[in-house]
């Protein structure tokens, strides 16, 4: 399997490609009794822990454009979605650990969302509404970023836009997962570990989480 | 909408007050186009803001690549008692992109110099605050002209995935 | 590139003072906030500086592009048939809005005639989408203001005419139905049936929206008066719509230069006095109204015949065509393959949106690809009339404000 290629930055591409093969079935050796040993559930506290998390998202208010319409609808109340116990929509994403990208993701609003993102307490999940966040959609243009260039996504709904019972149904997913406690150690593919406090004078404190007066960053 | 004839005799009076200001008229399913001399064009507007036109309804940028004078910007003016339409037209090229700025006469013309610049590089002179307005601040290029890529991230099949992950698109 | 940057902060933050002072006449130091892209009101990723003199906003900056989708770039990449789909997603609350005024630039171009059936049709489907559109403002207005109820009323009726969408045209949003020449399909048996008990039922449903929210005290104390302009600073601004329309000026397009047979249907139009909060609210809620009383005339005389225009070279011919006429296939397989050809000329067709003149610009070369497509959006230039609204007010006004502005950041950012 050995291919010599040009170095990627942060040896990205391998990993990726070795989850994949985790994925696929093809890990021996230590790479298999890690992954055996992150999977199994070992104690019963674990599940309850898992079960009252999947049960208990509290989703962040993000629309972005369209997606966010249908997301609205998810919450209205013919398709209701305080029967799941997902209808605690909270503004500040420090409260939060569900955010549904729903809609484009254009270059400048890009790093805006990875922040949100950051400023998220942990466990946080994400989940990708849409084709146009998930994939670049019907824009294949300069202005749009896919999600999962910048950011982990556990899971993607496809649709232009998805019905309200296709996110119902990508969140039930995203329940089932997350019931089976699943390692949060891919995220640190994306740097999305341990980003939610970036105090000033630490190393890699030129991060755009920490602000000066008169900062207007992002603008 | 005037008809052709309206249109003819806007124009002669037009030229009559400023002989080379209005260079052609155009007039086509029933749209009428003053094309004007991107040096008289803020005159040209106050003109037509007096004769009656004082609604500007949009005014954006068109690339005629590759006619030259490439950069071309369209003014829509409405007339709101005749309910008449009449559009103003100019054209620049790319190394003298300069325009005068009519936010004087028509206060709304700001977002949409602003995005006829950002998107087109025409800039106004005179215009209160000329900067980017949807793209970022630091982009480089002007997005709609016809020569700059639509861009886009190459659709992965297993043949290309591993070639063309990494490079810059 | 940090000089360009710093160039930037300081046109931003330079701010332009008013005359009056604050309160008691001391002067307090200037701050600026950031309503940033990300903010708990449901109107779209703006950004907004706002500076204040303690709670009055002296100075607002809207910053846009955060959605910013390429969308006339990518027209320009696309056939005509292909771009109605990607124009569709600009404006996002009226999306048969969008197709309507790029639909109705290239038949002016094309100088063809839409039959009278698929005018009716496509003024049935765009006044439901001016009341759909006019329900989501209402209920995200009412949750800005703290009006939690009124959000659960107006998407139970939204998801009303989402259901007759999909009935005609089987999506719920952009649903590509309009088509160059005309719809894409007759509407189906049962549309008429349940469109007729929809609009029985949308005026009763109006009034109770007005009697929840018309009188309330909370409301008129915090729309009435707030946010005052006069028509003269509109209209040089550029504003359309019900601002327009609120601040006394009773311009609409559907009756100055009507398009698609509006000159058969008899409505009023609701205009405002005083410019303020209330009266924005005032003339969308009386459009729930007359919006019902088109559909119904519309329905009442829809005229038989065919839903599309009948220029083989324009839209696809028919499918039980194919198996008996040559002709009809090879249109068909031109059709599907490249496009029709639009001979060359540049249109302007401005329709009126829910939100104010909704024009489209289409410059065509001759091949079967637009050579330019620009939307003006009114959203976009109706946020130009965002300063002079709340320069001098409150800052809890500025959210009751930008909420009766009723922006659309997708057409804003297109």
């Amino acid at each position: 399997m050995e291919v010599t290629r040009e170095p990627l930055p942060s040896d990205f591409r391998i990993r990726q490609l070795q989850a994949r093969d985790m994925l696929r079935g093809d890990l021996e050796g230590e790479d298999l009794d890690r992954y055996v040993e992150e999977r199994v559930m070992t104690t019963t506290l674990d599940r309850a822990v898992a079960w009252a998390r999947g049960n208990s998202f509290f989703p962040l208010t993000f629309g972005l454009a369209c997606c966010a319409i249908e997301q609205i609808h998810v919450v209205a109340s013919r398709m209701d979605l305080a029967r799941f116990g997902w209808e605690a929509f909270r503004a500040s994403p420090r409260q939060a650990d569900l955010i549904i990208l729903s809609g484009r993701v254009s270059i400048k609003m890009a790093p805006v969302v990875r922040r949100i993102y950051d400023q998220m307490l942990d466990p946080k999940w994400a989940i990708s509404m849409g084709a146009c966040c998930s994939s670049m959609g019907v824009f294949n243009n300069y202005a749009l970023v896919p999600a999962d260039k910048f950011m982990p996504i556990d899971v993607h709904v496809p649709g232009c836009p998805p019905r309200p019972e296709a996110l119902a149904h990508g969140i039930i997913k995203l329940r089932s997962k997350v019931l089976l406690n699943p390692p949060p150690g891919w995220r640190e593919r994306y740097d999305a570990v341990g980003t939610e406090e970036v105090l000033p004078g630490e190393p890699d404190s030129a991060d755009i989480n920490v602000f000066e007066h008169g900062d207007t960053a992002g603008a | 909408m005037p008809d052709a004839t309206a249109l003819e005799l806007t124009a002669q009076e037009l030229r009559d007050s400023d002989s080379d200001s209005v260079l052609d008229t155009e007039f086509h399913r029933g749209r009428a186009v003053l094309v004007v001399n991107p040096n008289r064009i803020k005159a040209v507007l106050a003109r037509l803001h007096n004769r009656g036109y004082g609604f500007l309804a949009s005014l954006h940028g068109v690339d005629y690549y590759p006619h030259e004078p490439r950069l071309g910007v369209l003014y829509e003016l409405l007339d709101m008692y005749n309910v008449d339409r009449i559009s103003v037209k100019t054209r620049v090229s790319t190394e003298s992109p300069k325009l005068e700025s009519v936010v004087e006469i028509f206060p709304g013309a700001e977002f949409q110099e602003r995005e006829v610049y950002d998107m087109f590089g025409v800039q106004f002179e005179g215009h209160p605050d000329l900067r980017r307005i949807l793209m970022p601040e630091d982009y480089e290029g002007h997005p709609q002209r016809r020569d700059f890529p639509v861009g886009g991230e190459p659709v992965l099949f297993t043949y290309n995935e591993e070639r063309s992950y990494g490079k810059d698109v | 590139m940090s000089s360009l940057t710093e160039d930037y902060r300081r046109r931003e933050q330079s701010i332009t003072l008013s005359s009056e002072p604050a309160g008691t006449g001391e002067t307090h130091e200037l701050m600026t906030l950031n309503i940033g892209p990300h903010h708990p009101s449901t109107h779209g990723v703006l950004r907004l500086l706002v500076t204040l003199e303690g709670e009055v906003v002296r100075d607002i900056k809207p910053i846009i592009g955060y959605v910013h989708t390429g969308i006339e770039k990518t027209a320009e990449d696309k056939s005509y048939w292909k771009v109605i789909p990607v124009v569709e997603r600009m404006d996002y609350l009226s999306y048969y809005f969008n197709a309507m005024a790029f639909c109705g630039a290239v038949e002016t171009l094309l100088d063809i005639e839409v039959p009278p059936r698929a005018q009716y049709l496509r003024v049935i489907h765009l006044e439901l989408n001016r009341i759909a559109s006019h329900l989501v403002w209402l209920g995200t207005s009412a949750l800005d203001l703290g009006a939690i109820s009124m959000f659960w009323y107006c998407f139970r009726e939204r998801e009303k005419v989402l259901d007759l969408f999909e009935m005609s045209s089987g999506q719920r949003m952009h649903t590509r139905y309009f088509q160059v020449g005309g719809v894409m399909e007759d509407i189906p048996p049962g549309f008429a049936l349940q469109l007729r008990k929809f609009l029985r039922m949308m005026p009763t449903r109006a009034d109770q929206y007005a009697d929840l929210f018309s009188k309330n005290q909370i409301v008129l104390e915090r729309l009435r008066g707030t946010g005052i302009v006069d028509q003269e600073t509109m209209l040089k601004l550029g504003v359309t719509g019900p601002l327009l329309r609120a601040s006394g000026n009773p311009w609409d397009l559907r009756k100055a230069q009507p398009y698609s047979s509006y000159d058969h249907f008899d409505f009023k139009i609701p205009i405002g006095t005083y410019g303020d909060n209330y009266d924005r609210y005032r003339v969308r809620h009386a459009e729930f109204y007359e919006s019902t009383r088109i559909i119904e005339q519309a329905l009442d005389g829809l005229p038989e015949g065919p839903f599309i225009t009948p220029d083989r070279k324009v839209a696809l011919p028919p499918r039980h065509e194919l198996a008996t006429s040559m002709e009809a296939l090879i249109h068909h397989f031109k059709l599907v393959t490249e496009g029709f050809r639009v001979p060359p000329g540049e249109a302007y067709y401005p329709i009126e949106s829910p939100r104010g003149e909704l024009g489209c610009f289409v410059r065509a070369d001759g091949s079967a690809k637009p050579a330019r497509v620009h939307m003006r959006d009114p959203s976009f230039v109706n946020l130009q009339a965002l300063a002079p609204m709340v320069r001098d007010g409150y800052i809890a006004d500025l959210i009751a404000t930008l909420a009766m502005l009723d922006p659309i950041l997708g057409g804003i950012d297109r």
